[in-house]
């Protein structure tokens, strides 16, 4: 069978992936050193020693934070110089993807492919580890992961993490509204990094059973190579 | 096979860690990260109103037992004394760019009208405790002893001699000094203010992080510029462990 190369990511994809792939990490990891601070997690306005936690944790270990040991000042200094560029980068990115259709004709599910026996074809193909495909589309479950990290998992961990600044609160007292209080903001936040944890794992174990070098090739170069002829 | 595509990652996280671990300690990319700092705050004071307040709570909101963190009982004879003496002749001394320099008691600091709120407190290490304070709005000091036209940052003056026997300090802009919920607080839920909060008096300044509330407050310097306090940085934290001097996140 004849091999063919597909353009399957946009530059503008390409540059953001890149980017993120650094800052994602120095957020969740400067991100655990300042959790490493307060260790306890709460819902409502308040909480603190004396108060109930709903989840309480031992430190995370120093390869899993940045620093690697405890400096909570030079963590916050990573966690809130990147915070930039993650925002600055989701912001350039939808509107590059807005404007130039990515998200329109790639990541949007069609009527189709939402109708349940189509998902679940697809959540059997998934299970079989079948990820051969005759185009460079994203299949359905990709479509709504990446749906759900875009446009819920980033924007609710940039919302939850501005909560936390109590300059913040009151500039735009809607965003203790919103959550329901500083430290559920608190919890929320962490729910996002552990969501992004969990993405990254899943994803990065589904590159390498999809196909590393082609993968890697098309967030690097853009093109993808499938098998047979063009759809 | 494994074992070394192990090692290979064990090594590769272990140098990225160290790496990064490299880069925090480099003087240029630190500072360089800092700069956020500067965008944080210039950001921060472009989106809200000078006056805008921080949330105000109900009675049935507040922490049942109100955490108290840092000094829990200034060191030395000279605080004992005072609080052997129930704070009798506790003075704030407000001194620097000022036309008339003061000396005040604790009982004309009371009788000076007061405002009471309900406010969140919280703590750079990620907690919250929100209690009920009474006290004197800053301003209403800042006025008696008429600031004058250069003066830009208030240095509060502790009692508490930390590990260093540098005494602790912090500093606010004339924005936050002039805010209407910034105090000087001598009560805690309807109560004088305990020694592990700060007795007898405390500053409140509610749009910024716990460590910018000092206690034990016995002077306020009016200055035009931070440089020749402590370290230069504004704060006691700020010189010895790099905290922001901006604490608004």
């Amino acid at each position: 069978m004849n091999m063919q190369r597909l353009y399957r990511h946009r530059l503008s994809t390409r540059l953001w992936h890149w980017v993120n792939a650094v800052t994602v990490f120095v957020m969740l990891m400067s991100g655990l050193m300042i959790f490493n601070a307060h260790p306890r997690l709460y819902w409502g306005q308040s909480g603190a020693n004396f108060d109930a936690a709903w989840l309480e944790l031992p430190p995370f270990p120093g390869w899993a934070t940045l620093p690697s040991h405890y400096n909570l000042a030079l963590a916050r200094h990573w966690h809130l110089a990147f915070a930039w560029v993650l925002a600055f980068g989701l912001t350039a990115y939808f509107l590059r993807s807005l404007w130039n259709g990515h998200f329109r004709q790639d990541i949007t599910l069609s009527r189709a492919e939402v109708a349940p026996a189509h998902l679940w074809d697809d959540i059997k193909k998934h299970i079989r580890l079948d990820f051969h495909s005759h185009d460079a589309r994203y299949n359905p479950l990709q479509k709504i992961t990446y749906s759900f990290v875009l446009f819920l998992l980033l924007p609710a961990a940039i919302l939850s993490g501005m909560t936390l600044s109590p300059g913040m609160d009151a500039a735009w007292p809607w965003l203790l509204d919103l959550f329901g209080g500083r430290q559920s903001a608190r919890s929320v936040h962490f729910l996002c990094a552990s969501g992004f944890a969990a993405f990254i794992v899943v994803h990065v174990t589904l590159v390498m059973l999809a196909g590393p070098i082609n993968e890697m090739r098309s967030m690097i170069t853009g093109w993808f190579e499938v098998k047979g002829e063009a759809p | 096979m494994i074992l070394t595509r192990r090692a290979a990652l064990v090594g590769l996280s272990g140098s990225l860690v160290s790496g990064c671990d490299a880069l925090g300690n480099n003087a240029t990319f630190r500072d360089t990260l800092m700069t956020a700092e500067k965008g944080n705050f210039t950001v921060q004071r472009a989106l809200s109103d000078r006056a805008a307040l921080a949330r105000e709570f109900a009675p049935e909101d507040m922490s049942p037992v109100f955490r108290a963190n840092g000094t829990r009982k200034p060191k030395g004879d000279a605080y004992a004394a005072h609080m052997a003496g129930g704070f009798r002749d506790w003075r704030l001394k407000i001194d620097g760019k000022v036309a008339r320099p003061q000396s005040l008691s604790l009982a004309q600091i009371r009788t000076m009208p007061a405002r009471t709120q309900i406010t969140r407190h919280d703590c750079v290490e990620g907690w919250s405790a929100i209690g009920k304070w009474t006290g004197v709005p800053l301003k209403l000091l800042l006025d008696l002893a008429g600031v004058q036209a250069n003066a830009r940052f208030l240095v509060f003056h502790c009692a508490d001699l930390m590990g260093s026997g540098a005494a602790y300090y912090e500093s606010i802009d004339l924005i936050d000094a002039l805010h209407p919920q910034t105090l000087i607080a001598w009560g805690l839920n309807d109560q004088p203010l305990p020694v592990g909060n700060g007795a007898p008096l405390r500053l409140r300044v509610e749009r910024q992080l716990g460590y910018k509330q000092a206690k034990y407050v016995e002077r306020i310097e009016v200055v035009a510029n931070l440089a020749t306090i402590g370290a230069g940085k504004g704060g006691y934290w700020e010189d010895g462990a790099g905290y922001e001097w901006y604490a608004g996140i």
